[in-house]
Order: C-alpha cells, then structure tokens, then sequence
C-alpha cells in the first residue's frame, strides 16, 4: 500500500479544483462564511485578526463560569436526580413492593423484596410493603423509566445530584436511604391504615394525615417514637378520611 | 530491555509473527538511545509509530497506526474497539422501550439521532409511522436540530482544541452549555435522554419551552459568530487546515463517507432532502456544500449546517407555538397497546408518575391497572419482519437495522454508526500528509468512538 501512495496524497492537488460538483445547490465561488450579516470592506481586511476582537470582547462579558461546589446553581424542575420513596399524608409508606421499578429498570439496578402487612406492623396501606428497596447507583443511568412504572408514585427522583462516594458498598442505597423524610405533621410507620379505609381511598387522595387512633396505636406501642410530637399536635391535620 | 530483536512479534500493521524478518524496537521501558542509535545505524528500516489510543488528539480511544517515513505518513490505519460494550447485543435482551436507553448512548455526543432513528425503525415495523402526532414529531425535529449544533460545536470545538486554540474548545463548549440546559429542562438529563419513545416522546414540552428556546437562540448564534471569526480567516487556521485531509468526491464515495466529508466534496447528499422524515420536507433550509474536499471545507460546512439547524429550529418553535394557542395536543400515539402508560408530573415530592394516573390504575379501573403491569413488565408486541430506517445524523448516514420474531425485545438491531464508516476514510486523508496533518485531518472526520465501537 505504501508504495503505491506516494508523497502528497493528503494533500489536494495544486491549484485546487474549482469545478463545479454535481448538482451543488450553492454558488461555491461567492461562499459567505458569515450568513448572518454582509461585511464591509473594512471588516474584510481586518478577518485574518478578528480574533483579538473576540479576544478582547471577551474581557467585557460576563463570566460563564459556575463556581461548583462553592455556588450551586439549580438543577431544571425535570432534573433526574437521587431517587426518592415516599409516604402518604399519615405517614405510611406508599411503596408495595410490586416491583415495576425493578422490571422497568433497564440496568438492573434496583432490587426489591415485598413482605406482608401485619395488623402489628403494617407500613403500606394494603397487603404488602416494600421489605427491602435497593438502589446501585453504580448501574443506574438515571433514564427515570422506573419512576415511569411505579403505580402509586412511591418512587420519584429529586434534584438532588452529589451521589459521589469513595466505595462501592456506599453506593448501593438502601430503604432508609430513600424513604423520605416524615414530614411535620405525619406518623412513622408502622401503624394501622385510617379506620374505615381501603387501600384504595388511599390512592383517591382520601386520606389527608394521621387520625386519633393511629397517634393512640402508636403511642401504645413505641411510646419514645419522636413522630408522636408533631402527629398528635391537635393544630395538625387530624384530617383520617376526607 | 528494549533489544532490537529479528524474533516473530505482533506488529502495527501485520499480524504476529509477520514481520519479514524486519528490526523491530519496543519503545518501552528501556533506553531510548540505544534504540536510536540502532536506528541510526540501519536508516533503510520502515518506522510504524502507535498513536493512541490515549493520545488526546485520536478523539477519544481510537488507535492510529502510522508507517513514517521523517514527518511524512506513508502509510495509516485506525485500530477500533478500545470502547466496544456490546450495546447492540444488550439490546436484543431488553424490551423495545428500554432499547431507547441503550442505543442513546452510542453516538454521546449525538445521543437524540440515534434514540429519533431507531424509534421511527420501530415505528415502521408496528406500521403506526403516520399515527405519530404532529406534536411528538415537532419536538423531535427540534431535539435534533438543537442537537446537530451541539454535535458540530464538539467537532469544532475539540478540533480547535488539537490545533492548540483553546479558546475555540471553551467558546464552544459555552455554547453547547446553552443547549444543554434546554435539554436538561425538556428531557431531564443532559446527555443519553432516553427522551424519544416508539410512538412519541416521553412527555410534553415543559411550559414556557418555546421561548426558553429562544431566549437562547440568539446567545447561541453569537458563540457560534465568535468561532467564526476566531477560525475562518486566521492565517494559522488557514495554514493548518487548507488542503490537508483531502479526499474528492470518488474517495468519499467508495469508502462509504457521508455528511460533511461527503458535502465537503461537492455532492448535496443530505437524508432530509433526498429522503424526508420527520416532516422535513416542510421547512426552509438549504444544504450547503463545498468543493474544496479538504478540512477547512469541512469546517466552513459545519459553521454553515449549524446556521441552517437553527433556522429550521425557529421554524419549528413557530409551529409548536401555533399549536399551543389550540390547546393541548397529544405527544403519544393513541393506541394503548403501545403508548408508555406514564404521564409524569412534578411535585415537591419529586418528580413521578401524576396522581391523576395513580387514581385511575389503583383507585378505579382493574383494566387500566393490568394493563400498566403488562406494558412496564412485557411491553409491546412487535410484528415479525426486518426494518432499515435512515435518518441524516450530524456526521451522515445513520442507519438502523431492526429484526423483530414477534416478541417484545428485538431479535437483532444494528446501527450504521456514521463516524465507523467515516473513519476508513481516515488512510486515504492522512496518508502523504505529516503527522501533525493527521491530527487535522481526523478532527475533521469528526469520530466519536462511542457510536463507532457500539
């Protein structure tokens, strides 16, 4: 091959051809670089160091340049982010365990266990509740097809990006990681779902916080709970069913 | 111990054990002036010299083989497959939605091209292309357009980069910021969306898209002058990219290239025009072309492309805007049988499925509940038969072969990746050329490794 290539083959021959190709929709002789504006003459000769200009404007332009990890800027509302498990206004956990995050997942990354509800310990209105909730954030792509499937919108991702971490053990979330914060006003599960109430009700959005007699269950049973507080508070939605 | 040694060894070019009895030095972990002065001594010896595949300048992993002769480049060839990961594979174990998230991340830098070209295969295998609603195919022709800038911003800006303007590299990238951040908005991500979607797109423009995007047209516009006048008639640019990497139009075309290499050559070869998609065929743009055939046409066509993708952006913000007036449209086909059930919302819980959605499958309808379970666990049906769709990608022709036997994943998908096909160009651009001349020339081929490898 070598020998056949010879010199200057890279090169275009001298001079360059200027015929016209086959069927060219453009007139290449009279070329405008610059479709925006026609440039005068003066603009013309000063092309070759236009640059400086660039250069030297750029001196007057605001800088571009985010100051991360000092200045965090938003993310878009849309942002995918750490993904997030969250409650109903009592406080129960809206995960069942049904596992469509795991099926939808197209890196495996999510792993799930259901376990049943108990009348002594019911953490998800209906018959079961997310047991185990694993995320490896070492496979997830973050495409935001399993928040997609999630039935009850149990799973949702935040804008919440710093998921860096030094080993690969940390980076495999677990429940407790995911499980949303309580929020004021709710009561951490497990406790029993609103008295009269289906899990259907539930999903309806009739269910608007924790009722009398799941803070007395919870009082009865896990006195020292710190959700008590807020749950109990009778200013607070004392709402059950709507 | 660098010995000059006469033994069968892999060599650049050859397999192992061909080397013809030639003097063969390994330039590693010895003394480097005993291999010179060996060198030295036998000044007939051919010298093939491995740039890459972590050389910065080989764009990404891409491994170039030059037979030298001085500074001269008698002979080069590309070694591919340092970033191979077997995506078409995986895909043919993953359902027709979740190949969305595998073929997005072939070509990265790209990644909406491949997500638009490989779900219009789809859709022609279910024979529902003309069901698509108007609006999913508007979003998607901004999509791409918006990210045909950004691809040529990288080509550009990276080339400036190994030319030693680094100011090109950080104007552009500037710039590609701009669109990132409407895709970040749109989509949610930033690269590899996964946001196009057999028979649609994921989910509707968020409010206040359109004028999001052009508020940031105009921005763009000017990083894109500030390149022009830094590149197009700097004397140095010009001396280092005018008549290097030249390949007429009978070489681009027996070696398969396609995009700007081939329109660099003269011939108006562009997929939009010759065979619309999309709805191409109803915007105003114009397909520049060039008949220098060298880097410098290349670059010049990529500033013009740019210009003519933003046009037809605005043309499409214009649509989508009239459309809005009417009130909402749909972005998804109607046939439940395919349509992802999703409709996502964002709360202050995040962002998840609608609670409109969730009281529907889980407060009121079995039917719908079933129905969610079997799409997200089994998807869709898709008719047995073969399929090729072309779409005109920034770096050519990209070409998606898809085989279905009925089921719910693909029996095989292929891509033509254009930068695998626009990289065998490579030995007839650099060959006769200096080394310093290859660095040009492949910016100008503009591969990016992730599509060619797959």
């Amino acid at each position: 091959m070598a020998d056949s290539t010879g010199k200057g083959r890279g090169r275009s021959p001298e001079p360059r051809t200027t015929k016209t190709a086959m069927g060219a929709t453009h007139d290449v002789q009279n070329f405008d670089v610059d479709s925006d504006e026609d440039k005068s003459a003066l603009e013309e000769f000063f092309a070759p160091v236009a640059g400086f200009g660039v250069t030297m404007a750029s001196l007057f332009r605001p800088v571009v340049t985010e100051q991360y990890p000092f200045e965090k800027k938003p993310t878009a509302p849309r942002y995918h982010g750490r993904h997030q498990l969250n409650r109903h206004p009592d406080g129960l956990e809206k995960c069942i365990g049904c596992e469509l995050c795991a099926w939808a997942c197209p890196a495996d990354a999510i792993y799930v266990e259901a376990g049943n509800n108990t009348p002594d310990a019911q953490y998800a209105p209906g018959e079961r509740y997310g047991k185990v909730y694993q995320i490896n954030y070492l496979r997830c792509i973050f495409c935001g097809l399993c928040i997609e499937a999630c039935p009850t919108r149990a799973l949702t991702m935040t804008n919440d990006y710093e998921l860096a971490d030094t080993t690969r053990e940390k980076m495999i979330f677990e429940k407790d990681q995911l499980l949303a914060p309580l929020r004021s006003g709710m009561l951490s599960a497990p406790h029993p779902m609103v008295e009269g109430t289906t899990d259907g009700d539930y999903y309806r959005g009739a269910v608007t916080g924790p009722t009398a007699e799941q803070v007395d269950w919870v009082r009865e049973h896990r006195p020292e709970d710190p959700s008590l507080e807020s749950a109990a508070d009778p200013g607070r939605a004392q709402g059950g069913k709507r | 111990m660098s010995t000059p040694s006469s033994t069968s060894r892999p060599t650049a070019t050859g397999p192992a054990g061909d080397t013809g009895g030639a003097r063969e030095y390994t330039a590693t972990g010895g003394d480097w002036d005993e291999i010179s002065a060996d060198a030295m001594a036998n000044p007939d010896e051919r010298i093939v010299v491995n740039m890459g595949p972590q050389h910065p300048s080989t764009h990404g992993v891409l491994r170039l083989v030059l037979e030298i002769e001085g500074e001269t480049v008698t002979e080069a060839r590309g070694g591919i497959g340092f970033l191979h990961t077997g995506i078409e594979k995986n895909m043919e174990y993953r359902t027709w939605t979740q190949g969305v998230t595998y073929c997005t991340r072939m070509d990265y830098v790209a990644p909406l091209f491949q997500e638009v070209g490989y779900c219009l295969a789809v859709e022609k295998l279910l024979d529902i292309t003309d069901d698509v609603p108007e609006r999913a195919t508007l979003i998607r022709v901004m999509m791409m357009e918006l990210n045909r800038v950004a691809s040529h911003l990288i080509a550009l800006g990276t080339g400036g980069n190994e030319l030693g303007a680094t100011t090109m590299m950080t104007i552009a990238f500037t710039a590609r910021e701009d669109i990132l951040k409407i895709f970040e908005s749109i989509t949610g991500l930033r690269m590899n969306h996964a946001y196009i979607r057999p028979g649609g797109v994921a989910v509707d423009l968020p409010p206040g898209a359109t004028q999001m995007v052009r508020e940031y047209i105009p921005q763009i516009r000017d990083r894109i002058g500030q390149l022009e006048k830094l590149s197009l008639k700097n004397p140095i640019f010009l001396g280092r990219l005018q008549g290097v990497g030249y390949l007429p139009l009978a070489g681009a075309m027996a070696l398969g290239a396609a995009g700007p290499i081939l329109r660099s050559a003269g011939l108006p070869f562009d997929l939009r025009k010759s065979q619309p998609y999309c709805g191409y065929e109803t915007y105003d743009f114009e397909v520049p072309t060039h008949t220098d055939a060298d880097s410098y046409a290349r670059v010049v066509l990529r500033f013009k492309e740019m210009r003519e993708s933003l046009k037809i952006v605005q043309q499409v913000l214009d649509r989508l805007e009239a459309q809005d007036r009417k009130g909402k449209h749909p972005v998804m086909v109607a046939d439940k049988r395919i349509a992802w059930p999703a409709q996502l919302s964002v709360g202050s819980d995040g962002q998840g499925n609608s609670l409109d959605h969730i009281r529907q499958i889980m407060g009121s309808s079995m039917e719908a509940l079933i129905h969610h379970f079997k799409l997200v666990t089994e998807g869709f049906r898709v008719p047995a038969g073969q399929v090729y769709q072309q779409i005109e990608h920034p770096k050519g022709v990209l070409g998606v072969h898809l085989v279905s036997d009925g089921g719910t994943r693909p029996y095989r998908a292929h891509f033509r990746d254009p930068s695998f096909n626009n990289l065998q160009t490579l030995g007839m651009m650099c060959e006769g050329g200096t080394i310093a001349d290859v660095v040009v020339a492949v910016a100008s081929i503009d591969p990016v490794m992730g599509g060619v490898d797959r």
